[in-house]
């Protein structure tokens, strides 16, 4: 049971990792919090669900589809309203209002067009994969197997390539950056289109794994995934990620049996946010997070 | 030769004219001081040299092309790189990667050539990296390469400031106030730098700097400016001797 669990607290937790690395970095490099970022994931979700059931696409086929889409959404905003609002000078708070709009128009557009009943992917919901003890779903296995590769590419991207070593240096001082030579705005577009392809990637497996999805869907998981990023450390890609995980572990677990009996699934995002709180209150810069020096 | 060519700078803050019709010039391979009062319009100058600022009104021109309306990584790029005040280093990078971030003409900037031509991309990675620690041990911080810059002292910093420009291949460099807070060992060993730097590459030098001392011992140029606009231009000597330049530094304090 507790192997069952820990497997299905990792798929939630890929999923809830995926999103959440996106949203840090678009928070580190463009100072932007991004509250639409959850109806990214639900676009990409209904895109993939398009090309799945409509248009007969096969699985693999619909996930490429949505996430060449989310990213090109991530980047048609940054030109129509990002961009522009970063010339006029706007501020924190207007650009995080501007995101809640944002998020709502996104949504009720989806509303509009796909409707509000639930959608499901065309697969096989009772392909099984039995390791061991445990039992997964196709959806589910895919989902630990695309949420690691994904995790990893994008470690090694920030890690080894100069392209992340230009993100993480923004991140850190856009001025200083831009003096070096790094051409500011060619790299937020890059970082838009990577938080949108994750995002539409995570939209898809979300769909998957949740067996059903509506419009509000994506919005639905914005609070655990603005916890993964508080918990892993604000301003910390790789401290999103390993929020993630373990939000989606905890989350899992806490309704095992032989731990006090478990609690009732239904509480378990309480759990995630007692774990949240009880973690910054011994590290208020998160896990992975730096304390402040100057 | 004429390397940088400012005309008629102009910028106002609330009513206030922090630049005012300011025009100078800056010879290639020069060591030129830019000095005057505290609020004189240096910093306001270096901000609109450098891209951070719009000018209302005046030109500048670098190595014969326009800069003012570019933005501060292309004028970068083109070979006029500026340093700030208060040493910064990306703190989050190691000191080889906060070299390494300037070398110019990455390919593994363009995504797609990322996963096209690995090979291409390391190769010139590795050409790179060879010049950071080059530039870094020639500041003496090749010890710390792999160590985060924000582990670096502020006199450290000046040093990785240092070998971060020079990584960007610049043909002129702007340094804001390179003595202020410095020791007097790495004051030394910055003016040495500075020195060798335009004698065995031609890079020249604007820098603003209050040590008057200094500027008098090291500088072919001195560009005074007092209430935004340029006083006078001359050499050491000559600026030494102007009475305005007295009365200008004079009148501040009083």
């Amino acid at each position: 049971m507790f192997l069952q669990l820990l497997a299905n607290g990792l798929v939630a937790g890929s999923v809830i990792a995926i999103a959440a690395v996106g949203v840090s970095l678009v928070y580190e490099i463009l100072r932007i919090v991004n509250f639409a970022h959850g109806d990214y994931l639900t676009f990409g979700a209904f895109v993939g669900v398009a090309a799945n059931v409509r248009y007969g696409e096969r699985m693999l086929v619909a996930t490429i589809v949505a996430i060449v889409a989310t990213a090109l959404l991530a980047l048609v905003l940054e030109f129509a309203l990002w961009r522009p609002m970063r010339r006029r000078g706007a501020g924190f708070m207007s650009l995080f209002i501007t995101s809640i709009g944002l998020a709502l128009l996104l949504r009720h557009v989806l509303f509009l067009v796909a409707g509000a009943e639930p959608r499901s992917y065309a697969v096989d919901p009772f392909k099984v994969y039995v390791v061991g003890s445990v039992r997964l779903g196709g959806s589910q296995g895919a989902a630990i197997v695309v949420g690691a590769v994904a995790i990893v590419l994008v470690g090694l991207l920030l890690a080894r390539t100069a392209l992340g070593r230009k993100m993480r240096a923004l991140a850190d001082d856009r001025a200083l950056a831009s003096i070096a030579g790094v051409n500011v705005d060619r790299v937020v577009v890059y970082t838009w289109l990577l938080a949108g392809a994750l995002a539409g990637l995570a939209g898809v497996l979300q769909g998957l794994v949740q067996a059903s999805f509506t419009p509000n869907t994506g919005f639905q998981l914005l609070l655990p995934i603005f916890a993964a990023v508080v918990l892993g450390g604000i301003g910390s890609a790789y401290g999103a990620l390993v929020g993630g995980l373990l939000l989606g572990v905890a989350m899992e677990l806490s309704t095992w049996e032989e731990l006090a009996g478990g609690v009732n699934p239904v509480y378990k995002p309480v759990v995630a946010f007692v774990l949240l709180i009880g973690v910054l209150l011994v590290r208020p810069q998160g896990l992975l997070g730096k304390e402040r020096l100057l | 030769m004429t390397l940088l060519e400012v005309r008629g700078l102009t910028r106002s803050f609330g009513g206030v004219r922090a630049v005012d019709e300011a025009s100078f010039d800056v010879a290639a391979g020069s060591i030129t001081a830019l000095i005057g009062p505290n609020g004189a319009g240096k910093s306001t100058l270096f901000n609109i040299v450098s891209g951070f600022l719009r000018a209302e009104r005046g030109t500048v021109r670098f190595a014969g092309r326009a800069m003012q309306r570019r933005t501060p990584h292309r004028i970068a790029r083109a070979g006029l790189v500026r340093t700030f005040q208060t040493p910064r280093a990306l703190t989050k990078l190691s000191v080889l990667e906060n070299v390494l971030l300037a070398a110019p003409h990455h390919p593994g900037e363009r995504l797609g050539r990322v996963f096209a031509t690995p090979r291409a991309v390391r190769s010139h990675e590795a050409a790179a990296e060879r010049e950071a620690r080059r530039l870094l041990e020639l500041v003496r911080l090749d010890r710390h390469a792999d160590e985060y810059a924000g582990t670096l002292s502020g006199g450290e910093r000046k040093l990785l400031d240092f070998a971060r420009v020079l990584m960007t291949e610049p043909r002129l460099i702007l340094l804001d106030e390179p003595m202020a807070g410095v020791n007097p060992t790495l004051g030394g060993q910055l003016l040495e730098h500075i020195l060798e730097l335009r004698e065995e590459r031609g890079v020249a030098f604007l820098l603003i700097e209050h040590d008057l001392d200094l500027v008098m011992r090291a500088s072919d140029t001195v560009v005074v400016m007092n209430e935004g606009r340029i006083l006078t231009v001359g050499t050491p000597d000559e600026v030494r001797r102007d009475e305005r330049v007295v009365d200008a530094y004079l009148g501040a304090q009083g």
